[in-house]
């Protein structure tokens, strides 16, 4: 089965929940809504023909400013059986930043979740040990969202070789420091 | 004069003196000896090792690293000692001189040749046996006293072991004492000698062989070293040690493995004294002191202690427990019981 | 046993890592101890993160190139080789052969170097501590073959994307060859130190058992999974790089314990010995570059022209200013978004990379998925019920290494 016919049966099968299918160099990623997320990957995982078996990845995306839905949280599928893969990836709103755990399905699932809600603040349903895991338990902010600024903002106080650092860097081009 | 002092008991008292500083000369002698021992003792191993491990060992203290045990003794006696906190302080710092203390009683009683030793007694064995059980309580004390999770495991461990496998190492020794009708060490030695080959090792052989494995468990070494087991509890029972007290057990634990081995040299291998076959077909190798043939015996236990450490990895603590119990104990058991009706039938 | 049981008991929870010589780096893991049985374990990481996947997206596909140096720093080379095929698909990019075979001739040599090293430290914390130096030694070698190659010897940043850095020359290939013809009988070497070894086998065999279902729903992948007896490897199943074009074997184990993860990765070394000289002979000439490979100031990403409506910088600014806007539609006025994810097998596993792309020279989004920060993951699973002694055999069978987990 190709990944364009098992996004085709997804649309069948749940069609008020796909928004979008696009397919990008032979991978098809398929947009959700994050409502019914694990009836569809209950369903990815259980159907026979189907069977992902294998989470390869579960990470978040920040689209600040640039889609209608500031975050996505992204499933990479792989089917062992079949060697088929697939992208789900959920619409997740910044006023309702919560997605239901797929941690019942797949539990290798467990640290990309948590590591998703450390690096995006974004709250997983029913995971059971929601922590930081990369960042201090005591750490504010979320560092991979767009709005969290590259460099602290300690202004004059910053250790001095850093400052010069930036200075060289805002020279060259390549550089951009935000 | 002679009269005038017996007459006063004092001949006596200056045989006894003088017993005394004879004595006192050996235990100087031994001691100084000993220790020079372990510190080259070390250098061997790092050598012995190095060379198995495809590398040089130490090459830079002098020639060839011939100085490097005592550049390693001055560094450690002039580290800073360091207590922990809250550390039990009077347990903490006497473990290290018990473990020393135990060992080096333990040479008082090891007949090095002919009829040097320090000490002659008829149980001979049973006091090696509670020496290195002495032994034991400087882990336990280390252990408790660092107040330390990773050295409390360690002296629990140890406990266990040096426990479970004194029991075996003492049995494959019963059937030596059955042998020599004797647990005197000079006797057991002599003994030895109505054999062509000169040593116990041959009808010994199974006790031979479960006292190697208990005289490993004993002395903490690979593949027994969990006490220590350095990827598991880091150092285990001297990881809050520093400095002097360090080297102290480093010092308990070589003379610990010189004891062992002396102690199986004695029982299994015919002590100072060289197979009566081979000084009858070379006559010339009677010249030979027994001193000789016995440090060439101890060596041969100590490569031993270096060969099997670059070889083997280490046991699992419940497997090493029931290696202990299931295995060795009942063998030696029985080598007690075939020992013992061989004995009496013939 | 009624009276242990009314024994009151407390469980010592012992705190292993960040700095313990048998955790790899700067694990660590908080175990509650009954005795020496495990009955909790917590792993915690983090103690390594750079932030990498934020630093990606402040640089050019080019120049974050380096930076996946210091993610596996045992295997580099594979890191580099991941982040090319990843960046390559994205970019549309054609790889010369040549420079296909030297990349696997690299990749493979990689495998043996983390294998290497992988058997030197899992053997250490076992004990045998003899095997750590015949294998360090034996590591030297594929480290003077890869200054042969490009000058470093760690992090090396030899692949570029759309090819390799520098074209090898006979010298290299000569002693290349010399090395597939000696590692075999080095492997052996190995072997016979602990293969058949008793204590080896006692403080392996069913230790840390992970059936074929578990390990796949846990996520786990490279020899780890494939020790559980599941077939699963990149270099067959997407194959990249010259992999299509040379035979080669994936050793799977039956069980699943540290024993068969073991055989499994000892296999590999011969599987990666005869890839290498399968390369070797039929190594193509021409160029390693490809003539499109971007340069460091990539102005432009995966459409090769910028899209001439929409300058990139401008639209954000914009719809950030104006959330409540009405919901014009998205597609012509923000940069179309492209994404692949892409996976390729390095020595610990399936390393993905995920990028999301706007157009520019920049990722969007760069998604580090390593191997080892799954397989760490795994942890309290195979240890909990275990003895202290095993933690040590189950951490080095994962092969995991801190930089890649915490990125």
């Amino acid at each position: 089965m190709e990944p364009m016919e098992i996004a085709e049966l997804i649309k069948g099968k749940f069609p008020s929940e796909v928004k979008d299918v696009v397919e990008f160099r032979g991978q098809v990623s398929v947009l959700i809504k994050k409502d019914r997320l694990l009836e569809i990957m209950k369903y990815l995982h259980k159907t026979p023909e189907l069977y992902f078996d294998y989470l390869a990845d579960l990470t978040g995306a920040d689209y600040m400013g640039k889609k209608e839905v500031r975050f996505e949280v992204v499933y990479n599928l792989l089917s062992i059986k079949y060697n088929k893969a697939i992208r789900i990836k959920a619409e997740v709103p910044e006023d309702d930043c919560t997605i239901d755990s797929v941690i019942g399905i797949w539990i290798g699932a467990d640290w990309h979740e948590r590591e998703c809600y450390d690096m995006f603040g974004i709250t997983f349903k029913g995971h059971p040990d929601l922590r930081r895991i990369l960042m201090p338990e005591d750490w504010e902010g979320y560092p991979l969202r767009k709005d969290y600024p590259l460099k602290s903002d300690l202004g004059e106080k910053e250790w001095k070789p850093y400052l010069e650092v930036i200075e060289i860097g805002k020279k060259n081009l390549a550089y951009e420091v935000r | 004069m002679n009269e005038l002092l017996s007459a006063f008991g004092l001949q006596q008292s200056v045989d006894f003196l003088l017993q005394l500083l004879i004595i006192i000369v050996k235990i100087a002698v031994v001691v100084s000896i000993t220790m020079l021992h372990v510190a080259y003792a070390t250098y061997f191993e790092r050598k012995v090792i190095g060379h198995m491990q495809v590398r040089v060992g130490p090459m830079r203290v002098g020639p060839h690293g011939l100085l490097q045990p005592i550049a390693d003794g001055v560094k450690l006696f002039f580290k800073e000692d360091i207590i922990p906190a809250n550390a039990d302080r009077a347990v903490f710092q006497i473990a290290p001189f018990v473990a020393v203390f135990a060992t080096l009683s333990s040479l008082a009683v090891i007949p090095f040749f002919d009829l040097f030793y320090i000490a002659n007694i008829n149980v001979g064995v049973l006091y090696l046996f509670a020496m290195s059980s002495l032994a034991a309580y400087s882990l336990i004390m280390s252990g408790w006293g660092s107040n330390s999770k990773y050295a409390f495991l360690g002296g629990l461990r140890s406990t266990a072991q040096v426990v479970s496998y004194e029991i075996a190492m003492a049995f494959s020794l019963v059937s030596i004492m059955i042998m020599a009708g004797s647990m005197n060490l000079i006797e057991i030695v002599q003994a030895q000698q109505q054999y062509w080959y000169g040593m116990y090792l041959v009808p010994q052989f199974v006790a031979y062989i479960i006292f190697l494995i208990a005289m490993f468990a004993e002395t903490n070494r690979t593949p027994f070293d969990l006490p220590e087991a350095e990827s598991e509890l880091v150092a285990g029972y001297f990881v809050e040690y520093s400095g002097m007290r360090f080297a102290l057990f480093f010092l308990g634990e070589y003379i610990g493995m010189i004891v062992m081995a002396s102690m199986a040299v004695v029982c299994f291998w015919g002590g100072w004294m060289a197979p009566p076959i081979l000084i009858e077909l070379i006559p010339p190798l009677a010249m030979v002191p027994g001193i000789v043939w016995f440090i060439l015996k101890v060596y041969f236990h100590i490569f031993l202690f270096y060969w099997v450490r670059a070889t083997v990895p280490r046991y699992r603590y419940d497997k090493l427990m029931s290696l202990g119990w299931k295995i060795l104990i009942p063998v030696a058991l029985a080598n007690v019981v075939v020992t013992a009706f061989v004995k009496y039938i013939f | 046993m009624a009276v242990i049981k009314d024994l009151k008991t407390k469980t010592l929870s012992v705190n292993m890592g960040p700095q313990h010589p048998a955790t790899h780096g700067v694990l660590r893991l908080v175990l509650e101890l009954d005795g020496e049985t495990v009955v909790k374990c917590k792993p915690y990481v983090g103690y390594l993160h750079r932030g990498t996947e934020k630093l990606g997206e402040n640089k050019t596909y080019p120049m974050a190139l380096p930076l996946t140096d210091r993610l596996d720093y045992v295997s580099s080379m594979s890191n580099n080789i991941g982040y090319c095929v990843a960046v390559e698909k994205l970019l549309g990019i054609e790889v010369p052969e040549r420079a296909k075979y030297i990349r696997t001739i690299m990749g493979e040599l990689t495998r043996i170097a983390n294998h290497i090293v992988w058997i030197a430290t899992h053997a250490l914390d076992i004990g045998a501590m003899t095997v750590f130096l015949y294998s360090m030694r034996d590591r030297e070698w594929i480290l003077e073959l890869y200054e042969m190659a490009c000058g470093a010897r760690l992090t090396v940043t030899y692949p570029r994307i759309g090819g390799v850095r520098a074209d090898v020359d006979q010298e290299f290939l000569d002693h290349c060859y010399k090395f597939t013809e000696e590692f075999p009988k080095l492997i052996e070497q190995y072997e016979t130190l602990i293969d058949q070894n008793r204590i080896w086998l006692q403080r392996t065999k069913g230790i840390g058992v992970l059936t074929a279902e578990e390990a796949v729903n846990w996520g786990l992948t490279g020899p780890t999974l494939r020790g559980s007896g599941v077939p699963y490897d990149i270099r067959k199943f997407a194959p990249y790089d010259a992999y299509d074009q040379v035979e080669f074997e994936v050793p799977i184990g039956k069980v699943g314990d540290v024993y068969d993860r073991y055989r499994c990765r000892m296999e590999e070394f011969r599987q990666s010995n005869s890839i290498i000289r399968q390369c070797l002979e039929k190594l193509p000439g021409g160029y390693v570059l490809a003539s499109d490979a971007p340069g460091y100031d990539l102005a432009a990403g995966p459409r090769k022209k910028p899209a001439p409506p929409a300058p990139k910088v401008e639209p954000a600014p914009e719809a950030a200013a104006q959330p409540a806007a009405p919901p014009t539609p998205p597609q012509p006025a923000g940069p179309e978004f492209e994404e692949v994810y892409v996976a390729t097998e390095v020595p610990k596993g399936e390393l993905g990379f995920y990028f999301i792309s706007d157009g520019t020279g920049k990722p969007y989004r760069m998604r580090i998925r390593s191997p080892s920060y799954i397989h760490a993951s795994v942890l309290p699973r195979m240890c909990e019920g275990s003895l202290v002694a095993d933690v040590i055999a189950n951490i080095g069978t994962i092969d995991i290494v801190l930089g890649e987990c915490d990125r």
